[in-house]
Parts: C-alpha cells; sequence; structure tokens
C-alpha cells in the first residue's frame, strides 16, 4: 500500500537538497581560489593555509574542545543521576519541581538562560572565564542528556535489576553490573549530545564568559558579523569533515557490534 | 528497602537537585529581581532594590515596575514580541509543509534505506549550527550563489535582495529547524500499521480520502510535537534573525541581546526576558494540558 | 444468604475423606510434627486504596511442590514478590525457617526466583548470566566454572554456554533462567508464570521436566500461574487466590473434587451450577427440590444444612450422564433437548437445554473411548440427563 512513489521521491530529493545545499556550497567555497564566491578562482587551498597562521582561531578551537570535554562529562553525569531518580524513584518530594527544572533548560529561550547565569556570576563575584562556561554548558547539557538516559530507562526492564538483587547483588553492584552496561550507548548518546551542544553554542557562552576565554563560536561569530571571509570557509569544511568522519566511524563500529552480536 | 538503599536514593537525588537549584533557580530569581531593578551607569550596571531577605518591606515599598511598563509602552519592544510570534508561526506552518512530505517518504522508503534517511536528517544537526546559518547568508547575498543561479538560468534579470530581509530569516529559520519536524513526524508515520490504509481502501476509501480519514488524524501527536519543537526555540532565536535579517526584523532574542550588550540596560533585557518567557508558557501550557488529556484517555482503558 | 452463623470449613481443612489422591506418601502439612519452611502471618499488603494481598496465611513446607492459581491481578504475583523481598509487605510477618525475614533486603535472602520475562541479561553470555549469583557469592573462579557447567548439564543445554541470550530459542532461554536460578542452590526457588511464554506442546514437557528436577534437587518450589493446567500437573499442593485472599489450599485432588466455595469450582475445570431449596436431611443424604429439574438428592457432610434453606449446588460436566432412555433412579434426572455439540477429539461437550425454549443450558462431556464413526446423539435430540448422589456439590458462595 505505501509505495515510494514518483510524487514521493521528488519530495525526499527537494527535501534533503534543502538541508544540503548550504553545506555543499560552505565546502565549495573553501576551495574557491577567489575571495567572490560567484567567481570560480581555480581551485586552491590557501584558505586552508591562511587558517594554520590564524594563531587566535585556533586558540579558541582549542579553548573550545577542552570546555566541551569537561561540560559534557559533568552533564552527562548529572543527567544520568537525575535521569535514574526520575525513572526509578517514583515519586519524592518536590520530584514536580525537578523534573520542571530538568526539563526547562530545553525550552528555555538561550538568551534566557545566559543572561540569568550571568547575573548570578556576577551576584557571586564570581571570575568569569573557563569555568563559568563550563558550568552554564553542564546546566544546559543535563536537561539534555537525562532526556537521552530517561528514554532508555522507561523501555528498561526492572525485572533485571530485581534478578541481580534476587541473584545477591547489592544495589551499587547492580548498577555496575547490569544497569549501567545496558544503559551504556544511550549515556555514549548523551555525552556527544551535550558535547556537541556546547561546542555549538554562541548565546550562552557570549553571556557567562570573560576576557581571555573567548570560544571557537564567539571567534567565528565576529568574524562573520564582518562579512564572508573563505577562511572561515575552510575551518567550517574541516568542521564538518570531522563530524562526518566521527559519525561514519561510530555507524560502522556500531554495524560491527551488531555483527558480532549475530 | 534498607537503610542504606534509602540514604543512597537521597544522594543520588539531592546531587542533581541541588545544581540546578544553584545554576538554574536561583538565576531565575535575580533575573525577577533584576527586572525590577533601576539602570545605573555603574559596574555592574543596575542599582538593585533588594539587597537581602531582611528587607523584604523596603524592597516591596520600593518596587517599580518601570522597566515593564516600558515594554508596553514603547512600540520597538512590544512590535518585535508580536514579530517574534509571527515569525515562529510562519516558521512551523512552512516547516510542517515542507517535512510532512519528506518524513512520509521517509517512512515509505524501503525499510533498509530508511535508517541511512534518519541520519542524513540528524547529520546536519551535528555541524554547527553558526556555520549553517553563515552559509545563507553566503547563498542569499546580493551576489550570491542564489542570485547567481537565478540570474544564470535567465529567471531574474536584477539580484533578489534577500538577505536582511524577514523572507532571509524564515528560510533560515525553516532550514535550522527542519529536523526537529521531520523526525517526530516520521516517528509516528513509520509506526502506523500499513494495513489500516489497505482496509481503509477496502472500505472503498480514495488513497486522498485514506490520507485524509486515517494517516492525518493518526499522525496529529507527531505534528503537535514537532510543532512544539520548532515553534518553541524560534520565538527566541537570536543568531538566525542577527546574521540573517535586517533592522526591521527585530526578534525578541536580538532585542534582548542589544539592550544587555550595546545600551548595556541590565535591568531592561532582564524584563525583557521576563515576559518573553511569559509570552512562552501559554503555548508550553496547552501543549502540556493536551498531553495530559491525551494520557487520561489512553488510561480510561481496562 | 440469609442463615446465621453456618460453619464455613477453614480454608484448608479437607471437606471430606480424599476420593483417592494421586501423591498419598507425601502429605507434611498432615503430619504435626513438620517444620514449615515458609509461613506467612497474617500478611497485607496494600497498594493505595487496593488490598492486593488481604491477610494471608500460608506454610510451605520443605520439598513441596506448591501452586499458587489465580486470575491476574489477584494478588499472586505480589504475594511471591514479598517473599523474594521485592516488595514489604504492610502488616504481617514472613517466616523463611523459622526466622522472620520481612527486614531482609532481596539481596541477602535465600531465595532465589525465576523471573516471567526470564530476565536474562542481554549483555552477558549464558554460562556468565548463571555464574552472576555466584560471583556474587564470592567463589572461587574454578568453583564458578565447575558449578556453570554442571547447571547447564541439569537443564540439557551442554555447549551453549558462550552463547548470548537473544541467540537462544525460547525454551532454552527459559532453561538458562531455571539454571541461574538454581546455581545458588536456594532452599527455596520462586517461580513466575514459568511456561507463559513457551508454546502449549513444549510447555507440556516442560511440566514435567520441572517436576522431575525437582525432586532430583529436593528443593521447595513455589509457582504462580493463571493455568489451572499447568498447576494441577505439577503442584503437590495448591492454593486459589481471589482479591487477595487465599480461598482453598489443598492437593489439586480435593481442589477439583471438593471446592471450598462456588469461586473455586468455577474458575477450576468446568462447572454446572444451579440453585436449590432443602426438603430434608437424614444424616449425610440430602434432599432438595431444583427449579427446572424437580427432586435432587446428593452427599454431604462437612456443610451443616438445615430444611427450608437455599443453597448453590454444582454439577461437573463430566459426572452427568447422557442417554435416549429414562434411568430408573426416582431423584437426580431430568430431560432436556441438545442444542450445541463441541467435538474436541478426546471428548466431546454437549449442551442441554432443560425446562423448555426458555429454559437454561447444562454443560455434559463424554468422553470418546472408541472410535465411533456414527455418533450416539445428534443435535435436537430429545435426552435424559441423570448423575449420582455424590456428583452433587455443595456450593458455599
Amino acid at each position: 500500500m505505501r509505495r515510494l512513489g514518483p510524487g514521493l521521491l521528488l519530495a525526499l530529493i527537494a527535501g534533503f537538497a534543502f538541508l544540503y545545499l548550504p553545506i555543499v556550497a560552505l565546502i565549495a567555497y573553501s576551495f574557491n581560489a577567489s575571495r567572490l564566491v560567484t567567481v570560480w578562482g581555480g581551485f586552491s587551498t590557501r584558505w586552508y593555509h591562511a587558517l594554520l597562521d590564524n594563531q587566535p582561531l585556533l586558540d579558541a578551537a582549542w579553548l573550545s574542545i577542552r570546555l566541551a570535554l569537561v561540560s559534557a562529562t559533568l552533564a552527562t553525569c548529572l543527567g544520568t543521576l537525575a535521569a535514574l531518580a526520575l525513572a526509578r524513584y517514583g515519586r519524592f518530594r518536590g520530584r514536580t519541581l525537578f523534573s520542571a527544572m530538568v526539563v526547562a533548560p530545553l525550552v528555555m529561550p538561550e538568551v534566557i538562560t545566559g543572561l540569568s547565569l550571568l547575573l548570578l556570576f556576577v551576584a557571586a563575584d564570581v571570575e568569569r572565564g573557563f569555568w563559568t562556561v563550563t558550568i552554564a554548558h553542564a546546566t544546559l547539557g543535563l536537561g539534555f542528556a537525562c532526556i537521552v538516559v530517561q528514554a532508555r530507562l522507561v523501555g528498561f526492564e526492572r525485572s533485571l535489576e530485581e534478578a541481580a538483587q534476587d541473584l545477591g547483588a547489592t544495589p551499587l553492584v547492580t548498577f555496575a553490573t547490569v544497569t549501567l552496561p545496558l544503559i551504556w550507548p544511550s549515556v555514549a548518546a548523551a555525552w556527544m549530545l551535550a558535547f556537541t551542544l556546547s561546542l555549538d553554542d554562541l548565546v550562552i557562552a557570549s553571556f557567562t564568559s570573560g576576557p581571555g576565554a573567548t570560544t571557537l563560536p564567539m571567534r567565528l561569530y565576529s568574524a562573520v558579523r564582518l562579512g564572508v571571509s573563505p577562511e572561515i570557509n575552510a575551518a567550517c569544511t574541516i568542521m564538518i569533515a570531522a563530524v562526518a568522519v566521527a559519525v561514519i566511524a561510530s555507524s560502522l563500529l556500531l554495524k560491527r557490534q551488531r555483527l558480532a552480536a549475530g | 528497602m534498607s537503610r542504606s538503599a534509602g540514604a543512597a536514593r537521597r544522594v543520588l537525588v539531592a546531587i542533581p537537585y541541588l545544581w540546578l537549584g544553584l545554576f538554574f533557580l536561583l538565576p531565575f530569581a535575580i533575573v525577577l529581581r533584576m527586572a525590577l531593578s533601576d539602570a545605573a551607569t555603574a559596574l555592574p550596571p543596575y542599582a538593585p532594590h533588594f539587597e537581602g531577605p531582611g528587607q523584604l518591606g523596603a524592597f516591596l515599598a520600593a518596587l517599580d515596575l518601570e522597566n515593564l511598563q516600558l515594554l508596553f509602552a514603547d512600540a520597538l519592544y512590544w512590535q518585535s514580541y508580536l514579530t517574534s510570534l509571527r515569525i515562529a508561526a510562519l516558521t512551523t506552518l512552512s516547516a510542517l509543509m515542507i517535512g510532512y512530505p519528506l518524513a512520509y517518504a521517509m517512512a515509505a522508503a524501503p525499510r533498509r534505506w530508511q535508517g541511512l534517511l534518519v541520519l542524513l536528517v540528524i547529520l546536519p544537526f551535528w555541524t554547527s549550527f553558526l556555520i549553517r546559518v553563515y552559509a545563507w547568508a553566503g547563498i542569499l547575498r546580493p551576489d550570491g550563489l542564489l542570485d547567481a543561479a537565478l540570474m544564470g538560468l535567465g529567471l531574474t534579470s536584477e539580484p533578489l535582495r534577500l538577505l536582511n530581509t524577514e523572507a532571509a530569516v524564515l528560510i533560515g529559520m525553516v532550514y535550522s529547524y527542519l529536523p526537529f519536524m521531520v523526525l517526530p513526524l516520521y516517528a509516528t508515520l513509520q509506526k502506523l500499521d500499513p494495513s489500516l490504509l489497505e482496509a481503509a481502501a477496502d472500505l472503498g476509501a480514495t488513497p486522498a480520502a485514506a490520507f485524509r480519514t486515517v494517516t492525518l488524524p493518526l499522525s496529529l501527536p507527531g505534528i503537535l510535537a514537532g510543532a512544539a519543537l520548532v515553534f518553541i526555540p524560534a520565538i527566541g532565536e537570536f543568531v538566525i534573525p542577527d546574521l540573517l535579517g535586517g533592522p526591521e526584523t527585530g526578534m525578541i532574542g536580538k532585542v534582548l541581546w542589544t539592550e544587555f550588550f550595546s545600551n548595556r540596560d541590565w535591568p531592561l533585557a532582564s524584563a525583557v526576558a521576563i515576559v518573553l518567557l511569559l509570552v512562552l508558557v501559554l503555548p508550553l501550557a496547552l501543549l502540556q494540558r493536551w498531553q495530559m488529556a491525551r494520557a487520561g484517555r489512553a488510561g480510561d482503558g481496562p | 444468604m440469609s442463615e446465621p452463623n453456618r460453619a464455613r470449613p477453614a480454608p484448608d481443612a479437607p471437606r471430606r475423606v480424599s476420593p483417592g489422591s494421586v501423591r498419598r506418601a507425601f502429605q507434611p502439612w498432615n503430619e504435626p510434627q513438620a517444620r514449615p519452611i515458609v509461613e506467612f502471618r497474617q500478611v497485607v499488603k496494600r497498594f493505595g486504596a487496593v488490598t492486593a494481598v488481604d491477610h494471608v496465611s500460608l506454610a510451605l513446607y520443605p520439598r513441596e511442590f506448591f501452586a499458587l492459581l489465580g486470575a491476574s491481578g489477584c494478588g499472586k504475583t505480589t504475594l511471591m514478590r514479598m517473599l523474594a523481598g521485592f516488595e514489604t509487605p504492610d502488616a504481617g510477618e514472613i517466616l523463611l525457617d523459622g526466622v522472620d525475614i520481612t527486614a531482609v533486603p532481596a539481596h541477602l535472602r535465600p531465595v532465589n526466583m525465576m523471573f516471567q520475562s526470564y530476565a536474562l541479561f542481554p549483555h552477558l553470555s549464558v554460562a556468565d548470566n548463571i555464574a552472576y549469583g555466584l560471583k556474587r557469592e564470592g567463589l572461587p573462579r574454578p568453583e564458578i566454572a565447575r558449578r556453570v557447567e554442571e547447571m547447564l548439564a541439569l537443564v540439557k543445554l551442554e555447549g551453549l554456554g558462550r552463547r548470548k541470550p537473544d541467540q537462544l530459542s525460547g525454551g532454552q532461554r527459559q532453561r538458562v533462567a531455571l539454571a541461574r536460578s538454581l546455581a545458588k542452590r536456594p532452599k527455596l526457588l520462586l517461580l513466575d508464570e514459568p511456561m507463559a511464554a513457551l508454546d502449549r506442546k513444549l510447555r507440556e514437557a516442560t511440566q514435567f521436566e520441572l517436576m522431575d528436577l525437582q525432586s532430583e534437587l529436593g528443593t521447595t518450589f513455589m509457582v504462580v500461574t493463571h493455568d489451572q493446567d499447568e498447576a494441577m500437573t505439577m503442584a503437590d499442593r495448591m492454593a486459589v487466590m481471589e482479591r487477595g485472599r487465599l480461598l482453598q489450599i489443598a492437593p489439586p485432588d480435593l481442589i477439583y473434587e471438593a471446592p471450598a466455595n462456588r469461586y473455586v469450582a468455577e474458575f477450576v475445570g468446568d462447572i454446572n451450577v444451579f440453585e436449590a431449596r432443602i426438603r430434608a436431611v437424614e444424616g449425610e443424604l440430602v434432599s432438595a427440590d431444583a427449579p427446572l429439574i424437580g427432586a435432587i438428592a446428593f452427599d454431604e457432610e462437612a456443610v451443616r444444612l438445615a430444611a427450608g434453606e437455599s443453597v448453590a449446588i454444582g454439577l461437573r460436566p463430566e459426572k452427568i450422564m447422557l442417554s435416549h432412555e429414562e434411568p430408573p433412579q426416582p431423584v437426580n434426572k431430568v430431560r432436556g433437548e441438545i442444542w450445541d455439540i463441541g467435538y474436541l477429539g478426546d471428548m466431546t461437550m454437549v449442551q442441554v437445554m432443560i425446562g423448555g425454549d426458555a429454559g437454561r443450558l447444562l454443560k455434559v462431556s463424554l468422553t470418546n473411548s472408541t472410535r465411533r464413526i456414527a455418533r450416539p446423539f445428534a443435535w435436537e435430540d430429545e435426552v435424559w440427563l441423570s448423575w449420582d448422589v455424590e456428583a452433587g456439590l455443595v456450593l458455599p458462595p
């Protein structure tokens, strides 16, 4: 009954063309020897060389990566705890407030999250920099990580944990030997999501960062505001390539695992 | 449950609870307080009306709604709220129009393709949001790819000058939020039992009628989930109107940013934030109620 | 029901001499000096407004194969989960070997459970699943390996130790779950609907294997099931549970032939139930009048009855005889018309309408003991139904 007719095939092609057009254009520009987008000046890697000399951009990239590593790890730990609390402990005092606080950063406009955290740091008289951005990103990532892990826990067969306890495992041993290995893929996915969110965030970082802690999106944003720069195209292409390699590698890895499992 | 398990449980809840209380709830209270303060030229640039819980009486006496009043008195502010709502609504509608056929086609595609197609929808999400918006700026510029293509084909004789218009903002928004519409739609359409359509056909429904009477009502949860995922973040969007929009497309997220970073009026920025949240509460509450009603109906069964 | 203070039989007191039990030798519940391995004393468990387990008292004896039978939602799973330690009773106590274990957490109880879903750890191999409980005990590696092999042999899964659960068939998964729960040599094994996920043929074979295994190991088994055939096949004793209460605790044959009340009679097997008014009681012989049937007579010793009283009488379909000619006996007979014949192979279920078209249907079952081509009864035949004085059962509500 449901077949992929010519109309639907067209919808599919048009939809994906729309999704990938800007990315393809960007990659093409990055190899254009000419500074003008409408003029093809021949294939060139000159913008990639220029990028290597752009020390502020490289510094910002390194800062962003460190920031994303730390904040994603924090967000995943906190989010997993929150997911366990919400999925396992039924009703506890303050549950409504808790679940509202977990979900709120997901729907809260970034400008508000950023503003409110900045005001907190100012009120507490904390020097802004790496750690304030880390805390802000961990708070943002917590909600996303919690949702991802919670989705897995909801489908989790409770009797597996009961079976472990029945066989003599304490609650802690049960968590380490049964629960964690089984929710591990979702924990990894949550970490990846939190990492990407942190790496990608401009607004919250702009609010909560201080002098000397300029992240990659902040650096890109100020460059982009000044107009098109082929150097930025080159930087973007490298980032896209890195993401594509990571995604393909992980999907191949998953497929191998599935094959090994039979 | 033993006593130690109960203690472990409390610790487990307490850690994320304290974190969120400290870094979500408390900042929020500070924004509220700030919205009721006067702007000052000091650093930090505000004069608080409320310092510590001991001065509650004094605080209430000095409480002023000046900033909130300004938001409604000055057309700049309330018009930007309306602009935000209008653009968010248009974005949601356009994303639905583009996303529904795409999701339907994905669900109808051969099963072995479907994993790859979902991956292709998610993949742009993993690349920098800023970069993708910036790429559109390159396409929509007067000397950009779109104009070059259209004029090259002889379809237009002069540049469309789309960049820095509301149309450009809309294109950027639909583009950025499309995956959030497609994924929930695909999830509901994919679960739809094909034998339902066969049953409809068997009972005399044309394909169009079957779609209208079976597929569409059953995909309503996906439509609503997608709409919420697009509409709600779209209202507060800052980057897209800033990079693709012009001076007249003052969306509220951009106004907040400008008040904060350019005009350094922290109290007014806070007031903008508070009102923005109130604007968001309505669609969220409606969504919540709808979901509760659905859950209630599902729970009525045996 | 208007009769005052009529003595109801205690749930586990046999109502009359057993009509010939299958496993006579093993009856610890009738020996006053026997010590129970498990005792529930007035145990209560509530979930909100619902009382899932309502003042249940029950004793299980070592080496016993006990079945807890009931419809879904009757509280049988809650009762078992309290024994395993996954639910805490609101009142009462649970004793294991004479020790109160109500406050002992699940992981410290010498009781193991086989889960309805099997709950096999999908990330561990079959051998690691079986070894899981042994590792928690801290046994040395060679000992664990030896015990795992022993268990694999016991459930006839030698050589499959390295497979993952999702590489096994349903029957194999069930055996792994059984091996895992037996590996720690528990005093008591709980089995939650152990056959529910198996198809019918496999279920029958597995029932007998499970019985052999139980008598070989000497472990006490407690099975929770909603399937009466399963309970009756395997159990030394069984209990019928409804709305949190145990209605009757007895060997399967007594449950069937001497049900404690109407619910048990209707839940276990098929039965025709009708109202009758007592005319006279002469010793054990009771005579009564039933609408549409007329004069009936039955033996009754456990329930004291008085003339004029109304009671529910139950008649099992296989206890009723069918004939074309009128039987010579003066009572316990009625004329009817055959309305329906259901041929089931080993037996035939016949529905007979008594008291004319607006009367009521009685079920009669006939054993097909010979390979007859022509059947003795046909649709719309006028027939006589008759039964012995020992067939009728008085069913308290």
